[in-house]
Order: C-alpha cells, then structure tokens, then sequence
C-alpha cells in the first residue's frame, strides 16, 4: 500500500533518512520505533507529502506521492487519517467543530455531520466535552479528539506519529488500544514511537530505525535492543 | 456542492472574526484608519479642485469696442468667437450696462459720478467677456484676435486699445502653472497616502493570518482543501472592511459637519455639503477600497502557506 523506494532525505547537507526501502501493506499494524533524531517524523512528513525527498519515491497505491500536484496530494491526505504527538487541534475550533470541519472538508452533507459527529465523540468518550475548545481539554482528551478527527472520513490509513509522546501512562494505553482496535477493523496504522515499550504487548511488526536507517524490521516482532 | 462550501466558509469566517475578537479589533482599527485616510484624500481632492476652479474662474479676457461701434459687428464677433473650441462662453457688455455698472459701483463717490454727469453722454464703450475652457487657451485665444480672419480685419478698427490678454498673461501664465503643478502635487500625495495606507494594512492582516500559520498547516494535514482554508480568511478580510468602511462613514459626518459649519469661509467650500450630495459615490469608494483591502490582503497572506 505504501512503499519507500531507497528514499533519502537531507537537510543542509545532513542525512535524515539514509537509502530507506520499505513496503507496508493494507491492513498492517507498523510500528517504527528509534530515538529521537533518528528520522521518524521525516519519515512520516514524507508520506504526508509535507516534505519532498532528496531522492528516492514513495509510493501510495503505486501512485508516486511527490510527482503529485497540490489538489491531488488534497485528495490523497483524505484517504489519510494523522495524529501527532502535539494534537494539533484547531484552536478556535470547539470539540464538536474539529470533527465536522475535517467531515466538511471531505465534502459530507449536514446530515451525516450532525449524526456522525456526536457518535465518534461518544467512541472516544470526549462528548460531554463537545462544546469545550482545545485548549479546555486535557492531554488525553486533546489525543482522543484528534484520533477522532483522524478516523471520522473512514481512511485506508492511520499514521500516527509519537501520539502518545505527550501522555501519561494510562492515557497512552488507551491510545494504543483504540489504535489496535482501529487496525483490528481493517485499517493500516503506521505508528511511531520513541518508547518502545509501549507496543511490545502489541505482537505486531516493528521497525527499527537509528541515523536515518533501518537497522531491524520483525514481523510480530518484540522491540530488540 | 458549491453553495454548500460557501455556506460553510461564511460560517466559518464570522465564526471566526468573532471568537478572535482582539484580532479582529485591531485588524478593523487598522483599515478603518487607512479608509480615513482615502477619505480626507477625496475631501482634500474636492477642495483642491474646488480652489483651483475658482481660480481658473477669475481668469479672463476681455475685448473693448470704442464708443459707438455698431453693435452688429460686435455680435458677429461674438459668435465666431464661440464657435472656437477653445472658448466656453463669451459675455456681452453693451455700453449702455457698462454705465449702468459703473455708476453702481461708484454710488458713494460724487466727484466721479458728478464728472460723468458733466460730459453728458456715455464714455463707456461695450465690451466682450471670453472664457476660456482651460486657462492655458487664452493663448490661442488671443491669436485669433490678431489673426487675419475676415470678422477680425472687419472689427478691428472699432476694438479700442489692445486686447487685455497682454497685460494679464503673466498673471495667466503663473496661475495655470500653479492650478498644474497644485493638481500634479495632489496626485501625487493622494497616490503616495494611498500606497502607504495599503502597505499598513496589508502587513497587519499579515501578521494576523500569521499568527494563524499553525491552523493552516493542520487543515492541510486534514486534507482540507484550498477553499476551505482561504475561504473563511477571505470571509473575516470582507467583514473587517465592511464593518471598516461603516465606521469610516459614520465619524466623517460629525468631523464633515464641523468642518462645514466652522471652515467653510476658509476653504470657500462647505464640506458637509459636499459630502451629503456625494455621499453615494463616497460611500461606494469607501465600501469598496474597504473590501478590497481586506480580502486581497488576505487572499496574499493566506497563499504565502497554501503554496509551501
Ligand atoms: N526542518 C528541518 N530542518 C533541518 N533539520 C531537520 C528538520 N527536521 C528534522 N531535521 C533533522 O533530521 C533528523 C531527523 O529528525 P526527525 O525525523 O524529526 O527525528 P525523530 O522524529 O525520529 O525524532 C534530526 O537530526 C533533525 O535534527
Ligand atoms: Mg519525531
């Protein structure tokens, strides 16, 4: 579904990513897992078409992303859903507004915002929330808001990059568990992470990266050291 | 599809403009000043020209018959001098309303009118008023009178004296220069004020879609497209020059009303006046520069992170 193809990326002249070939396929559970710095949210800009590679293509459904023009890489983001370690939210944008912008965007009627929205807010346990903004929420709350925003347009996949970097503990479990649930209903989910604890009950493939390489890649794989 | 998208972006944009009220305060402040600025340009445009028409009316040349001259040749002069292009009226004096003026004007003055009474007929001959359209043709008007056209050569042995254009063109001559250079000069201000106004104004709603970069980025991520992103920025630039150009309209009438009862003698001109007869054209300029301020100032600072 989405494949990298000896992809390098530079910035002034250093390596962020380094000749990095890899294929995730639909329906997989992908987690990357490497210190900071060594090139995951590159990794993941590059698939959101927020980069350009250096060289190298990536490739979403054998459509390579970067030959793209700005309406189609548009398009392209909606079969997407995104989640940061930051949220991301939009601030003057209430609870409930976050959600049905993203359903507008993606062009659905008044209908299905006014039934769907409330709905998703209820899966993530935030509707009581829904008139609060951002800023009102807490981490968790702000992280199920915007996994809610991400899964809302039903997307091929989710990529998640360090969603729980800013979580305590419980919170994060949460969001890996919601996150299992998605893939368990067909979604692939690409997730990041610098802790890898946080997925090793997960028995899923794992990516190490370190300096801009891959240095390991297991299938149901545990996180090695 | 279409009116769905807009209803949306409006929302949105008024959504906006109010939850970000600070914004949108001194994003208003800042256009309300710079559609002041457009307006005292325009009253200052119409009291320049009003001065400089005023002058241009004081301008003339005038051409005396001797005593006598048959009123049938003067009359043919007349009309060929109004065929002229250059020529926008011609005023008739017979010599009979030439003493009539004069005694009007001299009432208090007995030797004068006592003197006059004394020679016992009319010294004053009639005479010929020309305006000009612009003040630089009494030139041209001048040189017909010394041409050799036949109603020339006919009437120039009843003109009494030179034509008065001589001694007046240095006078002439300065005043077109100074009504030229007033209007350049005037031009000139309006257009710089004007440039700058637009600069200001521009940087500010800059630097509040700036402020909003961030915003931006994420309703990319989220796939949403140009429209959605720009459309709601575009809303809040037309309602800061709406509610702008309102305010604008509203202060200049107290300030015009001032202006009218305590400086009209000053200017020669009374601008409350002057505003409330024009104040359909001020209101749309206002209106517009207004809306077109601020949406294109939106539209360019917005496309600044759409084309990242
Ligand atoms: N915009 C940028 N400009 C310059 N260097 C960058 C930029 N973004 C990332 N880098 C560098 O690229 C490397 C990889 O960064 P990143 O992909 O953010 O790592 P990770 O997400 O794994 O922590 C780091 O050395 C970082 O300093
Ligand atoms: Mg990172």
């Amino acid at each position: 579904m989405i494949n990298f193809e000896n992809i390098s990326k530079f910035y002034n002249g250093d390596p962020a990513l380094d000749s990095i070939n890899l294929s995730v396929s639909a329906g997989e559970f992908i987690s990357i897992v490497g210190q900071s710095g060594a090139g995951k949210t590159t990794l993941i800009k590059l698939i959101l078409a927020e980069e350009k590679p250096t060289s190298g293509s990536v490739f979403f459904d054998s459509v390579d992303i970067h030959s793209l023009k700005n309406n189609a890489i548009t398009k392209m983001r909606r079969r997407m859903g995104v989640i940061f370690q930051d949220f991301r939210l939009l601030p003057r944008k209430t609870v409930y507004e976050n959600i049905a912008f993203a359903m507008e965007t993606a062009g659905k009627t008044d209908e299905e915002i006014e039934t769907d929205v409330p709905y998703i807010l209820d899966l993530v346990d935030i509707k009581s929330k829904a008139l609060l903004f951002p800023h009102q929420l807490s981490g968790g709350e702000k992280q199920r808001l915007a996994i809610a925003r991400a899964i809302i347009n039903q997307p091929e996949v989710i990529i998640a990059d360090e969603p729980t970097g800013n979580l305590d503990p419980i919170n994060t479990n949460e969001v890996i568990q919601i996150l299992k649930k998605i893939n368990d209903l067909g979604t692939t989910v690409i997730l990041t992470t610098h802790n890898p604890r946080i997925i090793d009950s997960l028995k899923k493939r794992v990516v190490s990266m370190e300096k801009g390489k891959i240095i390991s890649d297991n299938e149901k794989g545990k996180y090695k050291i | 599809m279409f009116w769905l998208d807009t209803k949306r972006v409006i929302k949105s944009g008024f959504i906006n403009f109010i939850r970000s009220s600070l914004i949108s305060l001194s994003s208003v402040l800042v256009v309300t000043i710079t559609l002041s600025i457009i307006a005292s340009l325009i009253f200052l445009q119409a009291i320049l020209q009003f001065s400089l028409s005023e002058m241009e009316d004081k301008v003339d040349v005038t051409i005396y018959f001797t005593v006598g001259a048959p009123e049938e040749q003067i009359l043919n002069l007349k009309s060929s001098l109004e065929e002229l292009p250059e020529v926008a009226s011609v005023g008739y004096l017979t010599s009979d309303e030439a003493i009539r003026d004069f005694r009007l004007r001299h009432t208090d003055d007995y030797l004068t009118l006592q003197a006059l009474e004394e020679t016992g007929k009319n010294p004053l001959g009639a005479s010929l008023n020309i305006r000009a359209q612009e003040p630089s043709q009494y030139e041209s008007i001048a040189t017909f009178l010394e041409g050799d056209s036949a109603v020339v050569v006919e009437t120039s042995d009843i003109i009494d004296g030179d034509i008065n254009y001589y001694k007046n063109k240095e006078i002439i001559d300065k005043l077109t220069s100074i009504i030229n250079s007033s209007q350049q000069l005037g031009f000139f201000f309006t257009f710089i004020f004007i440039i700058i106004s637009i600069i200001i104004t521009f940087n500010t709603i800059r630097l509040t879609i700036y402020v909003a970069r961030e915003e931006i980025e994420v309703m990319r991520l989220v796939g949403a497209g140009n429209k959605y992103i720009r459309g709601p920025f575009m809303v809040e630039g037309v309602i800061y020059g709406v509610i702008s150009s309102l305010i604008t309209i509203i202060i200049f009438y107290p300030i015009t009303s001032w202006f009218g009862r305590e400086m009209s003698s000053f200017f020669g001109m009374n601008l409350s006046e002057y505003y409330l007869n024009n104040f359909f054209q001020i209101f749309i300029i206002i209106l517009l520069s207004g809306v077109a301020l601020g949406t294109i100032s939106s539209f360019l600072a917005v496309r600044k992170y759409l084309n990242k």
